[in-house]
């Protein structure tokens, strides 16, 4: 199973409950999997620093190094918040790649959720309500999201399989279903540059369409370029900087729900998730069509 | 008398309970829930002629196994709604999502909206009115009963199918195997006509096309015709 939620906000007036809406919307999908949970939030901050999302079992220890070890490396003091395992380090746009290469050499139990100028990534296994609270999801203010209940199939119950998977700046996807080729796909992708973090079929994904966006494709064109290339089942929610979308495989045997009023988008795995949505009862509400690419994108 | 239950208030399992524990009991009983807010198993396993209007939209598997109830769902309805019904009537306002009246053996489901893919899958004997268009793999090796659609028909429409008959007044993306357009020979008209009207729906039998088995697949031998 596995189940997903997504939001993608027109007014700007529901920007401060979007954390609250999504974690409502998660919870409701519990039942579908109780593995591990994570959300994606696309923040609304006028100021916008590079930011990146690092988790550690040992944050206690590991942040406050790493702190100083990026206030040495750029000369003035760290912005580290820390929410629960995950810490949120914002920088200077010219400072990212020397951060993100220093993190990666000298802090091996450091896990990299996100890095962008938008996204934060928080994921943990555990329930969904745990989850949200350990992270404070629910006081999140933001313009999309994306959420992720994992009933695991193809890789460990681990961190790092947990969904959403970001491969590429301010990139995020998650995965309700199986891929079966995922790893001759994976070599190819490595053979092209590409970076992997575990075995876990669904972050292959992530990669192809980061690899494929990364080839100047639009979202809508990746997702396009995946109906050819992905092979198995595959309900697919993926947002980028600006932009949402939606995608499922040719048997669109893995549920999926829509709905649109002028104040939002939304998707739930079942319809259960978006009932308590504002106006949901006027919302056109359908099933997104199989092999069907759908986004949305917003001024950045 | 109207015995209303909200689910709100009332958890799903006492709902379900109170409805199967009419089982036995006369007509005239009816039922209506409020609140179901996408609920599963929503009205399932009822086995009496009682009427049950559920006004809001459902999740999985909504009316399954029905025997001679009458069920409204003033709203859409998640997959598999009407699964394994034996007789009945379920009517669906919405659209309805994939597997709809999945290994029917009788009754009547029928769907004003839309219904997604697999609609009547492995039907046995049930009949199918959808107002609007069904998805692909519709009526896949279905065996028995009638798939009516005023809509269009997705990919592979009546692939593997034994004995049911399917109408389709829309277009047919493509027919699965084994599934052939046939002709509509008067007493398909009537049947036809007769289908419509149980369902309330308003549509001239003549617009629609008849599609069938071409018998290659499976062991059919004509002596045994009126075994289907």
């Amino acid at each position: 199973m596995c189940g997903i939620v997504g939001l993608f906000l027109k007014d700007s007036r529901l920007e401060p409950e979007l954390g609250a809406m999504l974690t409502a919307m998660l919870v409701t999908m519990t039942d579908r999997g109780p593995d591990s949970a994570g959300i994606a939030i696309y923040n609304a901050d006028a100021e916008k620093p590079f930011k990146i999302t690092v988790q550690s079992p040992e944050g206690d220890t590991e942040f406050g190094t790493l702190a100083d070890r990026v206030a040495a490396l750029t000369g003035a003091p760290a912005r580290l918040e820390r929410k629960g395992s995950h810490a949120v380090l914002a920088l200077g746009r010219d400072r990212a790649k020397a951060v993100l290469a220093m993190i990666r050499s000298d802090f091996p139990g450091l896990r990299i959720m996100s890095q962008g100028n938008r996204i934060e990534i928080f994921k943990e296994t555990g329930l969904p309500q745990s989850v949200a609270e350990a992270f404070g999801v629910a006081a999140m203010r933001g313009t999309h999201g994306i959420g992720h209940t994992r009933m695991a199939t193809e890789s460990a119950v681990t961190t790092l399989g947990a969904h959403p998977f970001s491969t590429g700046p301010d990139q995020c996807l998650v995965h309700n279903g199986s891929l079966s080729n995922h790893n001759s796909l994976r070599r190819q992708l490595v053979r092209d540059g590409m970076r992997f973090e575990t075995e876990n079929d669904s972050e292959v994904a992530a990669a192809y369409l980061t690899h494929r966006l990364q080839e100047g494709r639009d979202l809508g064109g990746a997702l396009r370029d995946g109906l050819a290339d992905l092979d198995g089942f595959y309900t697919f929610v993926v947002g980028t900087e600006t932009g949402f979308g939606v995608l499922r495989d040719p048997i669109a045997c893995k549920p999926a729900v829509m709905a649109e009023t002028d104040r939002y988008v939304a998707f739930g795995s079942e319809y259960r998730a978006l009932v308590d949505l504002p106006g949901i009862r006027e919302a056109r509400v359908w099933e997104p069509q199989p092999a069907e690419v759908y986004f949305w994108e917003r001024a950045a | 008398m109207t015995t209303m239950l909200d689910l709100n208030e009332t958890p799903l399992r006492d709902v379900n309970a109170a409805l199967q524990a009419t089982a036995g009991m006369q007509p005239n009983t009816a039922f209506e829930i409020v609140n179901p807010r996408g609920s599963h198993a929503l009205a399932v396993g009822l086995n009496a002629p009682i009427s049950v209007r559920i006004k809001g939209s459902t999740g999985y598997y909504c009316a399954g196994m029905n025997q001679h109830a009458n069920v409204i769902v003033q709203g859409s309805v998640g997959p598999g709604v009407a699964e394994n019904m034996m007789s009945g009537t379920v009517v669906v306002e919405g659209d309805a999502s994939q597997y709809a009246g999945a290994t029917g053996h009788g009754g009547l489901l029928v769907v004003r909206g839309n219904a997604s893919s697999r609609c009547g899958i492995s039907m046995k004997g049930i009949d199918i009115v959808v107002q609007g268009s069904i998805g692909h793999m519709s009526a896949f090796m279905a065996q028995k009963g009638n798939l009516v659609v005023l809509g269009d028909a997705g990919d592979a429409l009546g692939d593997s199918l034994y004995e049911a008959r399917l109408f389709v007044r829309g277009s047919v993306a493509s027919l699965g195997t084994d599934c052939v357009e046939k002709e509509m020979l008067p007493e398909h008209v009537d049947l036809l006509r007769d289908l419509l009207a149980r369902a309330e729906v308003e549509a001239d039998p003549s617009e629609f096309r008849r599609y069938g088995s071409a018998r290659t697949l499976y062991n059919f031998h004509i002596d045994n015709a009126q075994a289907y």
